[in-house]
């Protein structure tokens, strides 16, 4: 099964040698972790190119403040036509903790990223329409970093 | 030969009685309660209401999805901090006079959820009535709430829950709702248009017996 992912990560080389910094394989999955300037351009040419049509979920993971780099935004890609899954990965520092919107690519993007700006706190940049779409409106911080303490900055008052 | 013949032989034509008495046994004799289901304790409510436990023997087996047509608002589970202006905004419909249950552990205290998502205690957003506790209470218990309730409304004065109309709540705003409400992003008011809303606009407007009740 995961030679065949396997041959999709070679073709993804062939055609830029720099857009796959890392493979990784465990419990027959495969993880390519993506720089992220170009993760537009991998899901476009998967998408188009391979067959994965489908964004099957798009999440976002907090390593813990003290990690370099901290966030990692996992885009979980399916082909319906040749049943693969394949999942990419882009590191995001804590500084900057950006990267580029793939609603371009794929438009079931578009609240997944919402989510995960509204949980983590990363932009997505180019995104129609970045607001909260979980916590209320004017929550205050991003509730599933490591780093936010469970009872929330301040006590819940109407006002 | 039925009942009401004898009772018109033995009664006189005239009776005199307190008016908040006979207003308040009216009032308790029909409690419609909202529907408010928002957890586990919403299938106790329901069950509530079901053959066996039959709430309607105490009178307040009318549950209304409307809150234009309830009178107690029965908070049964947990409220999330995204829920609370909607359930003050479903309380700010109902027409005086109204009550509210505030059914078990967690609608009471926020129970086992301490944390950032969930209100601890309904009490921060309305005022509550009956506390009743369990993690689900049992139908009983809320049956025996309900008849607490109705031994309170007994105790009270039909001159504090008179539905006072006040005209600036009507302006009243609701934040954090659900983002349908807010609009697109073209709709969305700017930043300025928000900042003289929050002067301008009170979140809600406490209800006559609330004030009261703090002061």
């Amino acid at each position: 099964m995961t030679e065949k992912l396997h041959e999709f990560v070679e073709k993804l080389k062939a055609e830029n040698a720099s857009w796959v910094t890392d493979v990784n394989e465990a419990h027959g999955e495969v993880t390519v972790t993506v720089p992220r300037e170009s993760i537009v351009d991998v899901c476009w040419v998967l998408k188009t190119k391979h067959g994965f049509d489908m964004l099957a979920d798009l999440c976002g993971g907090d390593r813990g403040p003290e990690e370099e780099p901290r966030f990692e935004i996992n885009y979980h890609v399916f082909s319906t036509k040749h049943y693969n899954r394949l999942r990419l990965k882009v590191l995001l520092s804590e500084d900057d903790p950006k990267v580029t919107t793939v609603t371009t690519v794929w438009k079931t993007a578009n609240w997944h990223e919402r989510e995960t700006y509204d949980l983590f706190g990363v932009i997505f940049d180019g995104h129609p329409d970045l607001r909260r779409i979980l916590l209320p409106s004017d929550f205050d911080g991003h509730a599933l970093r490591k780093d936010y303490p469970l009872r929330g900055y301040e006590p819940y008052s109407m006002n | 030969m039925g009942l009401e013949n004898t009772l018109f032989e033995s009664l006189p034509d005239v009776v005199t009685v307190k008016l908040d008495a006979v207003v308040n046994w009216a009032r308790k004799s029909s409690l419609w309660p909202a529907t408010f289901g928002l957890a586990c304790c919403a299938i106790e409510m329901m069950n509530t209401v079901s053959a066996r436990n039959d709430l309607s023997r105490f009178g307040a087996e009318t549950f209304r999805a409307s809150p234009r047509q309830a009178d107690v608002m029965i908070v049964s589970g947990r409220v999330s901090r995204k829920m609370a202006p909607v359930l003050r905004r479903i309380y700010d419909q109902m027409p005086e006079p109204k009550w509210v249950i505030s059914m078990g552990a967690c609608a009471t205290s926020g129970g086992v959820f301490d944390n950032y998502a969930i209100v601890q205690g309904v009490d921060k957003v309305v005022p509550v009535d009956v506390y009743v506790p369990g993690c689900p209470p049992r139908p009983e218990m809320l049956v025996h709430a309900i008849t607490m309730l109705q031994e309170k409304i007994m105790k009270e004065s039909v001159k504090d829950r008179r539905d006072t109309f006040e005209p600036e709540s009507r302006l009243s705003i609701v934040p954090g709702t659900l983002p349908v409400t807010e609009g697109t992003a073209l709709e969305r008011e700017t930043e300025v248009e928000v900042a003289q809303n929050e002067v301008s606009r009170p979140y809600t407007i406490p209800s006559r017996h609330e004030r009261r009740r703090s002061s």
